[in-house]
């Protein structure tokens, strides 16, 4: 349904993206995830046509965005991170408006009470916008989105500022699209992608890092245990030491302590118990372990890991 | 484009804008007509009509300013580019608003005439080309104060910038001769807009004037467009 290929964007000497490309299968729900300044954004206004890309090309539904604009862009139904709304309109003549701009044929008065319903907005649907709260506001911008039901939804950080309620909701709202329309929504939570998306792609710095099944990423990166050491010794042997103990997969040195120690984190399989080795081999090298305990792996963690770069993520999926 | 401009129109008339515009260039309008046609017991219109470029320049930003600059300080702009239409229907959408609340400014001129006429009958042809000389006039000055919008993100900038281009464009034959280059004073008399202007209050409708005012409004309809067009490749 959507196919990115090898695309770019430089703005001047910095490259915002760099040769990313992905696919998007129909009904799907993909999550865009990566930090704040990533490259989501622009990827997503290049992707929507805002943008143009240096190189590379999108294609929405067999309509290239730059050979047929107009095309592909009725296609989509786009909430950028900030919502276009005219703050002195009310909220019925904003739908209006943009169901007029997209030139939608559907049975007007019907379509708007339909795109109000699902986003709960018929309440508020005589209010002027600038006077609405930001969840409100939110939703609008989600309606203006559905207006015209396009196949394509693409959603910029759609729960940014949201109460915790209303991010239950919103999560409601998108998961109920995936039946219906392809979505692709960005993030920078991880938590929030993993609760609605069935595929998820990391970019970092503009490249892509990650292409993965929700599942995948999950089972990846929480199928492992963290230990946390304080430990008294030389940096190097301490480390050759812990990399050498069995079933220990990674191991990282993090700082110095206040009280002078150094502190280490000793990963392994979920299955391996590798403490009491690693007590029998640091004694052995004679640096005594002065703290040791179980760390939790989160998803937030899995993602700075990605995001580092630290690991190598199998790429497949849009390859 | 038709959603743009009912949009546009919409909030030119929601908003205190289009009224405010009215109300001071009615104003200065009502004092020249009673200054100059009625205590002047004359029914030429002509001092009066040359008077309203000096007022119109300066209410003209007023419409103008918002067109572009707050869309993009707003990001109400990446709805529009997002949305199924080319850049020649937003501008056209826009600037049409404008226009259309700039025209119908010129009922007050008709309002004029009518009083004219309980005295003596004025002559129509004449006020006919007058209104239609203010209107390629204004027409073009919502051309290039579209495109001044559009530079920029801040509307105070757009009204003063605009402001400056109204004056340069109707007082530049002052420089002309100022200096002895021929090229430069060829260049001063084919965008000066007064002369042009003038002729339309003395009655005398030209073709070349009619298509020297659309071709500037044009020309910067298609600026714009590529102001447009060139923000989203950098």
């Amino acid at each position: 349904m959507i196919e990115v290929k090898n695309l770019v964007k430089k703005y001047g000497d910095k490259v915002a993206v760099n040769n990313v490309s992905f696919t998007v299968n129909e009904g799907e729900i993909l999550g865009f995830l990566g930090p704040n300044g990533a490259g989501k954004s622009t990827t997503m206004n290049i992707i929507t046509g805002y943008l143009s890309s240096t190189s590379g090309t999108v294609t929405i539904d067999g309509c290239e965005i730059l050979d047929d604009p107009k095309g592909a862009k009725s296609k989509i139904g786009y909430l950028p991170e900030i919502p276009p709304l005219y703050q002195d309109m009310t909220v019925k003549r904003y739908l209006e408006f943009v169901y007029d701009l997209k030139r939608v044929t559907l049975p007007r008065k019907e379509h708007l009470a339909e795109v109000c319903k699902v986003t709960k907005i018929t309440d508020v649907y005589g209010r002027v916008i600038k006077n609405l709260s930001k969840g409100y506001r939110q939703r609008v911008g989600f309606a203006q989105a559905l207006i015209g039901n396009p196949p394509v939804i693409i959603l910029d950080e759609p729960t940014v500022g949201l109460d915790p309620k209303q991010i239950i909701e919103m999560r409601n709202l998108i998961r109920g699209l995936g039946k219906k329309h392809t979505v692709i929504l960005s993030s920078h939570v991880l938590s929030e992608i993993q609760a609605v998306c069935d595929r998820i792609v990391v970019i970092n710095n503009g490249q892509l890092v990650a292409d993965e099944s929700t599942e995948e990423i999950t089972t990846n990166f929480t199928g492992m245990k963290r230990i946390q050491l304080h430990i008294d010794g030389n940096d190097n042997t301490v480390l050759m030491t812990l990399r050498d103990v069995d079933g220990v997969t990674r191991v990282r040195k993090v700082m110095r302590t206040i009280d002078g120690f150094t502190e280490y984190i000793v990963e392994s399989k979920a299955e391996n118990d590798v403490r009491k080795a690693i007590f029998r081999a640091m004694a052995k090298v004679d640096c005594p372990i002065v703290m040791m305990r179980n760390a939790e792996v989160s998803l937030e963690d899995a993602f700075l890991r990605i995001t580092a770069g630290e690991t190598q993520v199998n790429r497949k999926g849009g390859r | 484009m038709s959603a743009i401009y009912k949009r546009e129109l919409n909030a030119y008339f929601t908003s205190p804008i289009a009224y405010v515009v009215y109300a001071v260039a009615s104003f200065f309008a009502g004092l020249l007509f009673v200054a100059t046609v009625l205590e002047g017991d004359t029914s030429d219109m002509t001092y009066l009509f040359r008077n309203m470029t000096t007022i119109i320049i300066m209410m003209i930003p007023i419409l103008t300013m918002k067109l572009f600059s707050e869309e993009k300080n707003k990001k109400t702009e990446q709805g529009l580019l997002t949305a199924p239409v080319n850049l020649l229907q937003i501008v056209m959408g826009k600037i049409s608003a404008a226009v259309t609340v700039y025209a119908l400014l010129m009922v007050l001129f008709i309002i004029y005439a009518l009083i004219i006429s309980f005295f003596v009958t004025p002559s129509w042809v004449l006020i006919g080309s007058n209104i239609l000389g203010l209107l390629l006039f204004g027409t073009t000055l919502i051309a290039i104060d579209t495109f001044i919008s559009s530079l920029t993100e801040s509307q105070v900038i757009a009204a003063i910038l605009s402001i400056g281009a109204g004056l340069l464009l109707t007082s530049i034959s002052m420089f002309k001769n100022m200096v002895d280059i021929d090229f430069v004073n060829d260049i001063i008399d084919s965008i000066e807009m007064m002369g042009r202007y003038e002729n339309f209050t003395l009655g005398m409708v030209k073709f070349s004037d009619v298509i020297f005012f659309l071709s500037i409004s044009v020309l910067f309809i298609f600026f714009t467009i590529k102001v447009l067009e060139r923000r989203r490749w950098n």
